[in-house]
């Protein structure tokens, strides 16, 4: 016949000795090790902001002679900028302008496709498929950037950027306006601004796949139902019901990529050709504050050529600061109008 | 298996004393319910009767929600879900894969256990589904709005706060909420899995009030525990158990009135008097 529930049976209690069982013994002595745990989490906590304060203090004070050598016109964007360690002349705009345009043209690139990834394996991807793509994208995230560098200077660049950037040269670059960021020619070598920031949207991809992937999962199947009920179709659903509701976790996980791409050093020094010639084509090499730094700080002679490294690393340290608290804002501000937690 | 046969055309109905006869709005025949090789459902057969309310009812783990969410196929969303047999709408077997499940969907509207409104304003809920369909003036948005909040008598309470969340609702307002938005996109049946187990018994009685008000223009289905409100909503209801194999099987099914006071079936008698479950 029918199974009744067990409710009855499930309800007789287990008893353990209170004082005489290994384990409760065990809880009372831990629980009295609250005040020194919690001591030792407040550390830990004002570390963290001790750290931050010691790294921007540091920063601040090394360059205070570059500071004052140079003042604003230090940052100012120009067309005919300098870098000069020979004669000590020092400005900072080509490599502020090489990260900005690399890492923002890397986040325009990975955002669609790292959206697509993530709905494919949020809401479409078959069972058998998931655990391996999964696993793929984790895997992608944890090359060292040295083999994309490597990668991207033997294959990457001379297979897939080289012929790209001269299409983008024959076509966008007749258009006005646009043609400022697409003047050429392209190297043959591929090393460009373009090449870092192809580079740079391969590996922030896994970065915002993963963290978007796991936005979409934590959306209650709830939600999906209620608009799958009223007659939405898959894609009405995730269009309309699943990206609103998922936003500001979304944004987080854009804000993670492009604090990855503006900081990323090794594989942008390896492709984008480290020059600061005037141009500002993404089809011409440059440079980046974060690649003038590891190029140069080693065999940084004059006092002031090494002031002013430190320099564009103070403004790298607040540009990545300024970004995160927009960023939070950001977040905090699409928060309020979903449920959903803000995760950044 | 056997299926209580209703000579329903014979009698006249307590809630709906109109003269017309009763016609089947839905009609469910030898539907299984598998999940994989396990059979969660075996041989339901009943009739959902047009402009009436039919109850489902039985203890937990029966496969109550199983055969309601199969109505609107809800089941297809589980990747190991398959469905035997057919459930016909106004003589259509909506289970076929040719159906266009959308349509099904339009046709046959659903509320569900705990309030799932989006997290958009309250007028954005109800106007969700008419956009759906293409519905973009602005006027017919509002009228579809209001009536569909009145249906659900939510309007007198919101009608100056439309831009405000759906999530500041209460637990009830909320649910009420999503009955209008399933209201709004006008859908034949209604299914309603437990609507009111979330919610306090005032609002509760609310639910119940509501469903008899637009059971005129509706169909409505629904899935509850509490035997109470199946007796005192419904018209027919629906008494399910799971038989041996674990699996799902409707052991009676028939007007509310005689299932409560004169069951045939030895465990419905058991159930209804709550001497288990």
């Amino acid at each position: 016949m029918w199974v009744v529930e067990n409710g009855i049976e499930m309800t007789k209690q287990i008893s353990i000795p209170p004082e005489r069982h290994w384990f409760s013994r065990l809880q009372r002595i831990t629980r009295h090790g609250d005040s020194p745990w919690q001591a030792i989490i407040i550390v830990m906590a004002v570390l963290v902001m001790v750290l931050m304060l010691a790294i921007g203090w540091m920063l601040w004070r090394e360059s205070a002679d570059a500071r004052a050598a140079f003042g604003w016109g230090f940052l100012t964007p120009s067309l005919d900028t300098s870098w000069d360690p020979v004669n000590d002349k020092f400005e900072a705009w080509p490599f502020i302008y090489g990260t900005l345009l690399t890492a923002l043209t890397a986040i325009v690139l990975a955002i669609p496709i790292s959206l697509g990834v993530a709905i494919f394996m949020s809401e479409l991807c078959p069972d058998w498929l998931r655990m391996p793509l999964n696993w793929l994208v984790e895997l992608l995230a944890a090359i060292p950037s040295v083999v994309y560098g490597l990668w991207g200077i033997f294959v990457f660049l001379p297979l897939v950027v080289t012929p790209v950037g001269g299409a983008l040269f024959e076509t966008l670059g007749k258009v006005p306006m646009l043609n400022v960021l697409f003047t050429g020619p392209i190297p043959p070598s591929g090393a460009s601004r373009l090449g870092a920031a192809f580079i740079l949207t391969i590996m922030i991809i896994p970065t915002i796949t993963a963290v978007t992937r796991d936005v979409l999962l934590s959306i209650p199947s709830s939600q999906r139902e209620a608009a799958l009920a009223l007659g939405a179709t898959q894609w009405e659903t995730i269009w309309q019901v699943l990206l609103p509701y998922g936003l500001s976790g979304i944004l987080g996980a854009v804000i993670l990529g492009l604090g990855r791409a503006l900081g990323e050093t090794m594989a942008v020094t390896m492709v984008i050709g480290n020059s600061i010639e005037g141009s500002p084509s993404l089809l011409r090499p440059g440079y980046t504050m974060a690649s003038v730094i590891a190029n140069e700080f080693a065999e940084a002679v004059t006092k002031l050529h090494t002031q002013a490294l430190i320099e564009i690393g103070l403004v790298l340290f607040f540009m990545t600061l300024l970004l995160n608290m927009v960023a939070r804002l950001l977040v905090w501000r699409v928060a309020r109008r979903t449920p959903q937690e803000a995760r950044a | 298996m056997t299926i209580q046969t209703l000579e329903i055309e014979s009698q006249t109905h307590s809630a709906g004393s109109d003269a017309k006869p009763l016609g089947a709005k839905m009609e469910v025949q030898n539907m299984s319910v598998f999940y994989g090789k396990f059979r969660a459902l075996t041989d339901i057969n009943m009739n959902i009767y047009a402009n009436k309310i039919t109850a489902i009812i039985g203890p937990s783990g029966c496969g109550k929600s199983t055969l309601l969410r199969s109505f609107n196929r809800m089941n297809d969303l589980t990747p190991s879900a398959r469905v035997e047999g057919s459930i016909l709408l106004d003589g259509r077997d909506i289970t076929a894969n040719r159906e266009d499940v959308v349509d099904v969907r339009r046709r046959i509207g659903m509320v569900f256990q705990r309030p799932n409104p989006f997290p958009k304003n309250i007028y954005e809920n109800v106007a969700y589904g008419p956009r759906l369909y293409g519905i973009r003036r602005k006027n017919d948005l509002d009228l579809i709005v209001e009536k569909s909040l009145k249906q659900a008598a939510l309007w007198e309470e919101v009608k100056d706060k439309l831009h405000q969340s759906g999530l500041s609702l209460s637990g009830g307002q909320q649910q009420r909420l999503c009955i209008a938005r399933a209201l709004a996109v006008e859908p034949e049946v209604i299914l309603m899995d437990e609507p009111a187990s979330a919610l306090d018994p005032i609002s509760t009685l609310r639910i119940e009030e509501l469903m008899h008000d637009i059971v005129k223009e509706y169909t409505i289905l629904i899935v509850t525990h509490n035997m109470q409100q199946a007796a005192r909503v419904s018209d027919f209801t629906a008494m399910m158990m799971i038989d041996e194999h674990r699996s799902g099987r409707m052991i009676e099914f028939g007007e509310t009135k005689s299932i409560f006071t004169n069951p045939k079936d030895k465990r419905t008698e058991d159930y209804v008097t709550g001497r288990f479950g």
